[in-house]
């Protein structure tokens, strides 16, 4: 297949997955909005009221880049995993197997999905925020690029989780055991160098710091960590499960027999 | 040019189940051959292989002189195929799963939508098409699998029992469509537990049975081998039955009974040896399916095509 047909083929699979999500709103870009609006009101307005500023930001606009990330981490994730997974599931996957997609393509497509979904999402809670804070911009492009990496990493994380699971109890694992406790321990409702430094060097090793320190540098221009440091560990991120999506799809792990 | 081209090709699962022995079969370009075989023959998995579904673990297989492996996406381009099971979203619209099928061949939205159209008419779905395909009947979903499979007009159509479930008008209709589609040279492998369907469509029959091709022929000279036919006699009074007797004859009611007549027996002279015996002979037919016949004595054949048949 030409350049053109892949192109269209890619399109086709963004097509069918944003149509999918816009056509099923109140579950897949109602629900994260709700929650991350009770973050802000218990965790921002109730009890932040009473925590002091963080580098001079208040505690309310502090947390705002982090549930920000916090909703495009889990929607870009979960939006891959349980499309993926309920096309091999229902088995309409195979209508992409035996087709003359390249996996490449397969892979762009259902990404640039979850992408879609994640920032759509992340959008609409940046707009909710605005009801309580007035979070001041400071590097535009920091912004969007962070939140596209860290959206693009986590869609291919659902991907490979969504490869590898035999059944539905299988996508909700990942999340749930690993992923919720990353980003609750990731910097979102606070700074590291609030913590003990045991805990401040525990927290390096997580990746969801780096995603959160780098998209609220773009907002407020200080960050816990370096920011290009954590641009490049998101990109490493992101060739890395790209690589190993790619061989997985092209041995045909949980798709073929 | 062979559409399929399979060489020794063999599969075995993980569970260690040995689905594939080394099968060899040849399919030419615009031939209609069936694929026949009990449950569990493999011929699912020989499909799976040709379509990408299922990986080999050894042995050569090309379509249309693409090797699957080094060429797997022109392979893919001239394959249409139509599973056994259901395999799309219930959650899409009928005519969205058939352009958007079309886009993964990266057929363009116009030209896909064209062509949805055309196979949407011709199977009888159009008016279905604004439907989510959870609404379609059983029939109308094996339709709308068809219509699929022709969007990207594949040179080689696949069917893994595709008229199963569907019923008799629909499935007449669907044959008409398929012999229309070979006629028009699109190669077709067809497997179906309705052996009539092969006698009708198929010029080449492949039985294959534990994992290898035992029997590979067209219909014509693998009928031929059936040596013993029964047929259904309609008399206007059965009179001295103890005379034909030596046919042994099944009694169905007063004025109908079966007879199976060997290759050397001829009709004429039964029909004339009747008359002698003063019974009118008002029908005369085969009692069904001689390729039927043929496929039982071949599977139970414990040495393949052997004497007795």
């Amino acid at each position: 297949m030409t350049g053109n047909g892949q192109y269209i083929a890619y399109a086709t699979i963004v097509r069918k997955e944003v149509t999918r999500v816009l056509r099923i709103w109140p579950q897949t870009l109602f629900p994260p909005v709700i929650t991350q609006t009770l973050y802000f009101l218990i965790f921002g307005k109730f009890i932040g009221s009473q925590i002091r500023d963080i580098n001079g930001i208040n505690y309310m606009t502090f947390i705002v880049p982090g549930l920000v990330m916090m909703a495009v981490i889990n929607t870009s994730f979960v939006n891959v995993v349980s499309s993926f997974f309920s096309s091999k599931f229902q088995r309409s996957i195979e209508e992409l197997i035996v087709s003359s997609t390249s996996n490449e393509v397969i892979i762009a497509g259902y990404v640039t999905g979850g992408v879609v979904r994640g920032i759509i999402v992340g959008s609409l809670v940046f707009l909710v925020s605005i009801l309580f804070t007035w979070p001041r911009v400071q590097h535009l492009a920091v912004i969007f690029s962070f939140v596209i990496l860290t959206a693009i990493v986590f869609a291919l994380g659902g991907l490979l989780n969504a490869i590898f699971a035999k059944k539905f109890d299988d996508i909700s694992i990942f999340p749930t055991f690993i992923m919720t406790p990353m980003i609750y321990l990731g910097g979102v409702f606070y700074s590291i160098d609030n913590l003990p430094p045991f805990w401040r060097m525990v927290s390096k090793f997580n990746p969801v710091l780096y995603m959160v320190n780098g998209f609220r540098y773009g907002f407020f221009g200080f960050s816990d960590v370096n920011v290009f440091a954590s641009f490049m560990i998101l990109a490493v991120f992101a060739v890395v499960l790209t690589l190993v999506n790619l061989v997985l799809l092209q041995r045909g792990t949980g798709l073929k027999t | 040019m062979n559409a399929i081209s399979i060489k020794n090709l063999t599969k075995t699962y993980s569970n260690g189940t040995r689905a594939l022995k080394g099968v060899d079969l040849q399919v030419s370009a615009g031939d209609f051959c069936a694929l026949l075989g009990a449950n569990g023959a493999g011929k699912t998995t020989i499909i799976g292989i040709l379509t990408g579904l299922v990986n080999k673990t050894s042995g050569h297989v090309e379509v249309f002189g693409h090797d699957i492996d080094r060429e797997h996406q022109s392979a893919k381009r001239v394959i249409g195929v139509v599973p056994q099971e259901m395999n799309f979203s219930i959650f899409e619209k009928v005519e969205d799963i058939v352009v958007n099928q079309a886009g993964y061949f990266g057929i363009d939205r116009k030209t896909a939508s064209a062509e949805a159209e055309k196979n949407l008419r011709r199977l009888r779905l159009w008016d279905q098409r604004q439907q989510m395909a959870k609404n379609l009947s059983g029939g109308m979903k094996r339709r709308l699998m068809i219509a699929r499979a022709l969007v990207n007009k594949p040179r080689l159509l696949i069917l893994d029992e595709s008229t199963a479930g569907v019923d008799v008008e629909i499935r007449h209709s669907m044959w008409e469509f398929l012999g229309e589609l070979n006629s028009g040279g699109t190669a077709i492998l067809l497997t179906t537990h309705y052996l009539e369907e092969v006698e009708r469509l198929c010029r080449r029959a492949a039985i294959i049975k534990d994992g290898l091709i035992i029997a590979n022929d067209r219909v014509k000279n693998l009928v031929k081998m059936v040596a013993r036919e029964t047929y259904i006699v309609h008399v206007d009074a059965i009179r001295s039955l103890e005379k034909i007797r030596g046919y042994h004859p099944v009694m169905i009611d007063e004025n109908t009974f079966e007879v199976e007549l060997s290759k050397e027996e001829r009709l004429n002279e039964f029909i004339a040896y009747l008359s002698q015996l003063g019974m009118v002979v008002t029908d005369f037919r085969p009692k069904g399916n001689r390729i039927e016949k043929l496929f039982l004595h071949i599977l139970n054949s414990q040495t393949g095509i052997g004497a007795g048949l």
